[in-house]
Formats: C-alpha cells, sequence, structure tokens
C-alpha cells in the first residue's frame, strides 16, 4: 500500500481545462495520492457552474485556477499544484505539460479536443492522452465506457453532444471526469507504455 | 477492398480511398473526429492526402463538444 502511494506521489498529471472535467478530475486524482498537478484554464467561477464543477458558491468570481486549487489543497495540503491562466494552445500545451507523463483533456469544444490530441501524438509520442467525448444528459450509464487507440484513451459514450435539451450535468459529466482519473492510475500503476499493446475494442 | 474499420471488416468497391472520402461513405458527419490508419494519427488536413486500401486498419472515433 505504501509504494502504491509513493508512486502517485511521484506522479505529474496534466489537466487542459478546469470545468466539470477538469475540476472533478483534478479532485478525484488528488485524494487518490496523485502528487503533482498542472491544471491550466483562463475562466472564472461562474454560478451557473455549480451545476457540475467542483467549485463553492463563495469561490463565484474567483478564477477556476485558483478555487480548484484552494479546494485541492483542502483535500492534500501536500499536492503540488502549478497552475497556469491561459488559453491553450499547441504551443502552450507543448511548454506547460513537458514534465507530465499523463495528459488530461477537459475542454468544453471539440475542435480543442481534436487540437490537444494532435499536439501530444505529435510532439508527445512518450505521453498518454485521455480524452473525453461525449457526456451530456443523464441516464445511459452503460453507454460511458473508454477505449484505447495507441497512446490516446477516450472516454465518454461518443455520441451525446450538448445542446439545449441535453445540458452537462453533474453525474454524467462526474463519470467521465472519473473514467478520465481512473485510466490516468492505471497508465500510472501498470507502467503502461503509449505504443504498447495492440489498440483495445469492446465491440 | 476489405479494411478493417473499427475493428470490424468492411468490403468496399474499388482500389483505395482518400480519409476524406472513406469517412464520407461511413457518413461520419460529426465536423471533428479522430481517425487513425494502420495506428498512426491522421490530421484533419491530411484527409485528402493519405489514402486507405485493402488491409488497411483504420480506427475513426467521434469527438463530442461538452466538459
Amino acid at each position: 500500500m505504501k509504494s502504491r502511494l509513493e508512486k502517485l506521489k511521484g506522479t505529474c498529471v496534466g489537466i487542459a481545462g478546469c470545468g466539470g472535467l477538469g475540476s472533478n478530475c483534478a479532485m478525484a486524482l488528488a485524494r487518490a495520492g496523485v502528487g503533482h498537478l498542472v491544471i491550466v484554464d483562463f475562466d472564472v467561477v461562474a454560478r451557473e457552474n455549480l451545476d457540475r464543477q467542483y467549485y463553492f458558491i463563495d469561490q463565484v468570481g474567483q478564477k477556476k485556477i485558483q478555487a480548484l486549487q484552494e479546494n485541492l489543497r483542502k483535500v492534500n495540503p501536500d499536492i503540488i499544484v502549478e497552475a497556469h491562466d491561459l488559453r491553450l494552445g499547441p504551443d502552450e500545451v507543448v511548454r506547460v505539460f513537458k514534465d507530465c507523463r499523463v495528459i488530461i483533456e477537459a475542454f468544453d469544444r471539440a475542435d480543442m479536443k481534436l487540437m490537444i490530441i494532435e499536439t501530444v501524438t505529435e510532439r508527445f509520442p512518450d505521453k498518454f492522452i485521455i480524452v473525453g467525448s461525449g457526456l451530456a444528459g443523464y441516464g445511459g450509464n452503460n453507454a460511458l465506457r473508454t477505449r484505447r487507440l495507441g497512446n490516446l484513451f477516450i472516454c465518454g459514450d461518443e455520441t451525446s453532444e450538448v445542446s439545449e435539451e441535453l445540458p452537462p450535468l453533474a453525474p454524467r459529466v462526474g463519470v467521465v471526469a472519473c473514467l478520465e482519473a481512473n485510466q490516468a492510475l492505471e497508465i500510472v500503476m501498470d507502467d503502461l507504455e503509449p505504443a504498447g499493446g495492440d489498440d483495445v475494442w469492446d465491440e | 477492398m476489405k479494411i478493417n474499420l473499427n475493428n470490424k471488416e468492411v468490403s468496399m468497391a474499388g482500389e483505395s480511398f482518400s480519409v476524406r472520402e472513406l469517412l464520407e461513405m461511413m457518413k461520419y458527419s460529426f465536423p471533428m473526429i479522430v481517425v487513425k490508419v494502420n495506428g498512426h494519427l491522421v490530421k484533419k488536413e491530411d484527409y485528402e492526402r493519405i489514402f486507405v486500401g485493402d488491409g488497411d486498419n483504420v480506427e475513426a472515433i467521434h469527438l463530442i463538444s461538452g466538459g
């Protein structure tokens, strides 16, 4: 048990975006014992974020990276949090996540998801990228899953797009955030290799 | 030709298709898709340039907004 915690303590995980996916994923990783997180976001906490994001009413108006850092430290005062207040493009991804073994995509927009997949695959072939895709609405527990394509893991149902009728809600966003966190733990604990093994399909 | 698309064998009339043509034929309708051919990521700007032929292994997954 001790060695497990030691291993996680020495691990650096990057989280791109601190909204519904990023804030919940970061908290899960901190509770599990990951010792070093790099978090990135440019936004501030809004009241309507509280339906799914790991923030509190008294944090409305604060920078998300600041509020999240505060919440992470309440769980683990010893955690190292490197917080960046910026919009991520390919160059920023390379700069801020260079020391992370695993990078977690937690953006809202699909074009940003593709941007980080392309950047990490091209520039960091030895790192893993975990993305969330398809998490709107409620129900459909068994549609939420993870697929592996080499160094890329995709978590979600791959179909449900956020819209007026299908908003992102705490339970499904939380499940996908924790699928991402759980995948990161597996990569670290089981020493997965980015190019190792065949791509895994569940159907 | 026969390709392996998302772990299923798919037969098509023709010798080879660009990634763009393949996605259209397979009715991949969302604008953002991750495509890997034989394990290599194909960037969006290369969809016309990269061709898929008999025996190739293609993976294509929609990226859905929300997070």
